[in-house]
């Protein structure tokens, strides 16, 4: 039954398996009630309060809220591919240990968003399907190649300094597992981005080699980077309702502009140059102007037409098939264990 | 020799294989059969690499040695540098070597030796890579048909490796034949209660001019040093 | 479920000695042992824990508020009010 009752049942479903599949009243319930839920749902968001899986939620703010936190799952998966391409070319033992941490952290923050995602009522199998079968997306970033090690320093400081200056809001965002998991992976990349300045830094003082890489890698990633807040808000077809939910907290280009203001300074310091005529400082505004983002090729590769889209999906789903047969033998040993377990009681 | 040059050798061997089957462990990022994998086999080579960066600091500069020397002289066991083949390969490689350098690092860890503070350490992360090798070749072995199968394949064809762990290195104070011993009856264990059986071929190569710990190594060894070495010798002096 | 789609299980994790074991967070695993090993590997990477326990997530039993309770109960029990229920990571700032 699809009542808002059987979200409030204890079935057998533990604290991350109610999601029941709608979360709108039948007519059991009535519309009253429905329109009670609504109300008390938006004075609770409205006062900040946090909504937990058992409470009743609107539709769409279900479904929005699973759109959001599979793309960020799936982005953390696939993300750990342009990466893992240097762990076994890494320069240094040291950068290698840090390289490997830093993608197995990514692998463990798609774990933490699978699970929140899955307190809405979806299962990981059910994503992982809809991410192989190019149902859900993941941030086009990662369709771009690592092509040197600069790269890697790259990812760090931008692409990971870009994320986090959209997920720190996302620690307040009203869904609460959501909420709860981003404050654990904002916690554990606060290591990521300090890695890639770091790496960045000892290139750009290096030999006119090393220094050469990571300005060419700078150059490549820096427009890509600012596309990762998303479109223009006159454009963003979720945000204003978003927005609305406390999802988002904030605006694309008011995250945007929060990450070049940041990034200025910061790339000073590297002694790297940000490839952008237009960048300086706008004393009216307080802010820094920048140049004109290529929208044109953030809405190419997010159709699939960028640079490493069909390698980062074939590998994706060939590491998932070829574990077919991994994951089903252990589950048939569980089953076996769960029957020995069985006929010894019986 | 002098105590110096051994304890420099016995590093090295043992530096070389952690060193060794930690790059071939972080291979596998981005293509572990399950995400929860991915988390555990990163760790095992994040434990391996801590190992190797200690023992390699032993003997001398970590990257120098890492990166700068030719395929002749890496001192690691043949069985560390086998490729990953599919994850029953790699669990077999990683349960017949963890479950020696468990037996090993226990006995170093109990000693007074140079070794045994390491040891100590590492003992307890090498247990742990021993209990996830074994879990798994439970569950592919006695899991599906599929999985038993590929489990005893990979079984098999790692097991000409393993005779060379038992032989003596210099600088390491424990008994090797006490070692193998309790090496064979662990995975003999493990292996009958995975319901496979422990292969019966010889455990060592017919090459009388010895193996991994004489640096002579199999091909596909060359091309993984290729990979792991070839940027920092692209850049000589540089620092990273 | 699926052959190759193994069950939730939640993860309480003690932090240190002194103090009960909290939800951590859920994790997939096809049996305890390795749910066990799993949930090490995944919330304890970093030191965080002493000890932990899995638990099918099927097996858990919750509380049935009033059918309409959800947003209608008294404000005191609702601890994530205040700004101090959350763990904030160090450094960051604006929060």
């Amino acid at each position: 039954m699809a009542t808002a009752a059987a979200h409030h049942t204890a079935q057998q479903t533990g604290p991350q398996a109610y999601g029941a599949q709608s979360g709108v009243p039948d007519t059991a319930c009535g519309t009253d009630d429905t329109a009670a839920y609504q109300r008390a749902f938006d004075a609770a968001v409205a006062a900040d309060e946090r909504v937990e899986p058992r409470d009743w939620m609107p539709d769409a703010y279900r479904a929005t809220l699973v759109r959001q936190i599979a793309q960020h799952a799936h982005s953390e998966i696939i993300g750990m591919q342009p990466e893992a391409n240097w762990i076994t070319r890494a320069p240094s033992l040291r950068r290698k240990a840090i390289l490997m941490a830093k993608v197995q952290d990514e692998a463990g923050h798609g774990l933490y968003l699978y699970s929140a995602a899955e307190t809405l009522g979806t299962s990981r199998e059910d994503l992982l399907d809809k991410l192989h079968t190019g149902r859900q997306k993941y941030s086009s970033i990662f369709n771009y190649p690592t092509l040197t090690w600069a790269d890697v320093g790259a990812i760090g400081w931008l692409v990971d300094g870009a994320a986090i200056t959209n997920q720190v809001p996302l620690c307040r965002c009203s869904y609460g597992p959501y909420a709860r998991a981003m404050v654990r992976v904002c916690k554990e990349e606060s290591f990521h981005q300090r890695q890639g300045y770091e790496l960045l830094l000892a290139l750009s003082r290096g030999t006119p080699e090393q220094h050469a890489m990571a300005q060419d890698a700078v150059d490549r990633w820096w427009w890509p980077s600012l596309m990762m807040f998303g479109p223009p808000d006159d454009e963003s077809a979720h945000s204003a309702q978003s927005m609305a939910w406390k999802i988002k907290r904030h605006s694309n280009d008011e995250l945007r502009q929060r990450f070049v203001d940041i990034c200025v300074p910061q790339a000073e310091s590297l002694g790297l140059t940000l490839p952008d005529p237009d960048l300086k400082w706008n004393e009216e505004r307080g802010h820094h102007d920048f140049g004109a983002i290529d929208w044109t090729e953030f809405w190419e590769v997010l159709k699939g037409n960028g640079p490493c889209n069909e390698q980062r999906m074939t590998q994706r789903r060939r590491a998932h098939d070829e574990g077919a047969w991994v994951r089903e033998s252990a589950a048939a040993y569980a089953a076996k264990r769960n029957d020995e377990a069985g006929a010894g009681r019986g | 020799m002098t105590a110096d040059v051994t304890v420099h050798l016995a590093a090295l061997a043992l530096g070389d294989d952690a060193l060794v089957l930690s790059h071939r462990l972080g291979e596998w990022v981005g293509h572990a059969p399950v995400l929860e994998e991915e988390v555990a086999l990163a760790n095992i080579a994040l434990d391996l690499l801590g190992q190797a960066r200690v023992l390699l600091s032993l003997v001398g500069d970590e990257d120098e040695l890492a990166y700068l020397r030719e395929e002749r002289a890496f001192r690691n066991l043949q069985l560390v540098e086998q490729p990953n083949g599919d994850f029953a390969h790699t669990i077999a490689r990683q349960l017949y070597f963890s479950t020696y350098q468990h037996l090993l690092y226990a006995e170093l860890a109990a000693g007074h030796g140079p070794f045994a503070p390491l040891a100590g350490k590492a003992v307890k992360e090498v247990a742990y890579h021993r209990d996830h090798a074994e879990q798994w070749t439970l569950r592919l072995g006695d899991g599906t048909d599929v999985g038993h199968e590929r489990m005893a394949r990979a079984c098999e064809a790692l097991w000409r490796f393993t005779g060379e762990m038992f032989q003596p290195v210099e600088g390491l104070d424990v008994d090797p034949e006490r070692l193998q011993e309790a090496w064979l009856d662990s995975v003999g264990d493990v292996l009958r209660r995975a319901t496979l059986t422990v292969p019966e071929g010889p455990r060592s190569g017919a090459w009388a001019a010895g193996a991994g710990r004489q640096g002579l190594h199999t091909e596909p060894f060359g091309p993984m040093l290729a990979e792991m070495q070839h940027l920092h010798r692209s850049h000589p002096g540089a620092s990273w | 479920m699926t052959n190759t789609d193994w069950p939730l299980w939640e993860v309480f994790v003690r932090s240190r000695r002194g103090l009960s074991h909290t939800h951590a967070g859920s994790l997939h695993a096809p049996d305890a042992e390795l749910a066990l090993r799993n949930a090490r590997d995944l919330y304890t990477r970093r030191g965080e824990g002493v000890s932990i326990w899995v638990i099918p997530s099927s097996a858990i039993t919750a509380s049935s508020p009033d059918e309409k309770d959800p947003f209608f109960e008294p404000a005191a029990d609702k601890p994530y009010r205040h700004p101090t229920f959350y763990e904030i990571p160090e450094g960051v700032k604006h929060l």
